[in-house]
């Protein structure tokens, strides 16, 4: 199937299991194009928002750490390749909102980015994104391939 | 989102103003500018992220690689109007050692 030319949204409601709610999905397809980084950012962390997701974690957090990994998932995964796309599911529930990003690239390994912060920071040309996202949310994790980020922040 | 760029006459001071967010899709375009300001001579630079929402890593990489080509010139760029969750981008990245944050551009071009 070709890369779509614009965004794909998809958004379904889950049985919640465990709690009384349901939890909410929603499903991106992305082309693997910078331009539409934003435009992706920008209805992620309004959906967040009008979930009740609180004003700091929607307008700021989400939008920092969903900007980073779709830039790494564009640029180092699928290599700027437009025929690759980049899928993006976010899950929130009561107690949590997950944020997956996963590009068809080869992967990589997460231990061997640098801490940007070790050395001089102004010479720190890698890392910084990753290093960002583990620093403003609550647990990082990869898939064993490593073309695959799942953010979780806890809701406060 | 886009760029506003003005000049304080009576100091020298060119001012450009983030409006939206400094990301992977629009950092050329500002180190564009910065660039060509340079290149015609500018040397004083205050960059106002009053209007700013968020600036991801790559928007960081180019005011590290901006900061660096205008002092090598002779001149410096300043940062004015950062909230508190931009300035902790700066804070966790140690980059606040790297520029002059001050909370207004008024400050920021006084202080040239």
């Amino acid at each position: 199937m070709a890369a779509p030319a614009r965004l794909i949204v998809d958004r379904h409601e889950i049985p919640h299991l465990g709690a009384e709610g349901q939890a909410v999905e929603l499903s991106l397809r992305i082309p693997t194009d910078l331009q539409v980084v934003e435009e992706a950012v920008d209805l992620v962390a309004r959906h967040c928002l009008a979930s009740g997701v609180s004003p700091r974690a929607a307008r700021f957090v989400v939008r920092v750490v969903l900007c980073e990994a779709l830039a790494n998932a564009i640029l180092y995964g699928n290599r700027l390749d437009p025929a690759k796309t980049v899928e993006v599911r976010v899950h929130l529930d009561n107690d949590t909102v997950r944020l997956h990003v996963r590009d068809e690239g080869a992967g990589f390994d997460p231990t061997t980015i640098p801490d940007p912060t070790a050395g001089d920071p102004a010479g720190a040309d890698k890392g910084r994104g990753l290093f960002l996202i583990r620093q403003l949310v609550d647990d990082v994790r990869f898939n064993e391939r490593g073309n695959a980020i799942c953010m979780t922040m806890r809701r406060a | 989102m886009s760029f506003t760029v003005r000049k304080d006459e009576a100091r020298g001071v060119v001012i450009l103003g983030v409006d939206g967010q400094l990301i992977v899709g629009n950092r050329h375009d500002l180190k564009q500018k910065i660039l060509d300001a340079v290149e015609a001579g500018e040397r004083k630079f205050v960059i106002d992220f009053t209007q700013t929402g968020y600036i991801d890593s790559s928007g960081l990489g180019v005011l590290v690689s901006l900061a660096k080509k205008v002092r090598e010139a002779g001149g410096d760029l300043r940062l004015a109007g950062l909230n508190d969750d931009l300035r902790t981008l700066f804070e966790l990245t140690k980059l606040d050692t790297l520029f002059t944050l001050v909370d207004s551009v008024g400050e920021a071009v006084a202080a040239f």
